[in-house]
């Protein structure tokens, strides 16, 4: 069967999400963070931050929910009952802090099959309110039996 | 801290989440995925429990490269690209160990494993530190 690669190249609207100081102090604890940076804004403050600063894979948080849509699109069309999330990668630009307002845009990079499985690549771009970069994220999905 | 060089092992990281700690991490994240917090509906897809999330384990892979390697500094992580080869089990000790394989420029490449005894559930992992 050959893989249907029409959503190469597409891009799905933005999703925007407002980051807040307990949110993030909740992501830290079930990591087992204890770093005060994550709790105090003073802490925060002391050590340069604007205010209470996320740990990095606190991205998950703000930028998979742009991700919903494309993994969800027909034309993407991935068949969910045989996919395992394969890979990841996160590159990190500005921290992320309390008060930020991260806008996240989805993108299809690659379609394609190896092995007999489906691979379908997206990527993600956050950006925050100063329009900086906080976080690209590439996301690896796997598909069995294509 | 410490000057770090190619080829030390970075500070182990070891954890042994709960039974409810995909609870929590679900409601952390947002990722409610059944897989992770409903053993019937786990079982009902062929999996012998229900498993850990894979960004769950990557999270501790971020956590060992920042602690180990960044003095815990959330801005020292730069990268972190990772490939989930293995389920994590809730209730089992997870092991990150990391070597580095590289260090120029002020940054320290990081070669980080993910294990629950022989099940390396997150390997390939390489994460760039800024020192």
């Amino acid at each position: 069967m050959t893989l249907k690669t029409d959503a190469v190249g597409k891009e799905w609207p933005a999703t925007t999400y407002e980051v807040g100081k307990e949110k993030i102090g909740e992501y830290a604890r079930v990591i087992g963070i204890e770093n005060p940076v994550h709790f105090d804004r003073e802490a925060a403050k002391a050590a340069g931050y604007r205010d209470v600063v996320a740990p990095p894979m606190f991205c998950v948080v703000y930028s998979a929910p742009a991700l919903g849509p494309a993994m969800f699109d027909p034309e993407v069309a991935m068949n969910f009952a045989a996919m395992v999330h394969g890979g990841q990668e996160f590159v990190w630009g500005e921290p992320a802090c309390s008060g930020d307002e991260i806008t996240t845009g989805a993108k299809c990079l690659q379609i394609f099959e190896k092995d007999g499985k489906g691979f379908y690549v997206f990527e993600t771009v956050s950006t925050n309110q100063d329009g900086a970069e906080v976080v690209r994220g590439t996301w690896t999905n796997i598909v069995r039996g294509v | 801290m410490a000057e770090l060089s190619a080829g030390e092992q970075i500070a182990e990281l070891r954890v042994t989440p709960d039974k409810y700690l995909p609870h929590r991490y679900a409601g952390a994240s947002g990722d409610f995925n059944p897989i992770h917090i409903d053993p019937e509906f786990a079982k009902a897809v062929g999996l012998p429990n229900t498993i850990l999330h894979g960004l769950y384990m990557m999270g501790l892979v971020a956590r060992a490269s920042a602690e180990g390697a960044g003095g815990g500094d959330p801005r020292s992580l730069k990268r972190l690209s990772v490939q989930f080869r293995g389920m994590g089990a809730p209730e089992t000790e997870i092991v990150v160990t990391g070597t580095v394989k590289s260090v120029e420029g002020g940054r320290a490449v990081i070669d980080v494993v993910a294990a629950q005894g022989d099940n390396q559930t997150i390997r390939n992992a390489e994460a760039e530190v800024a020192l």
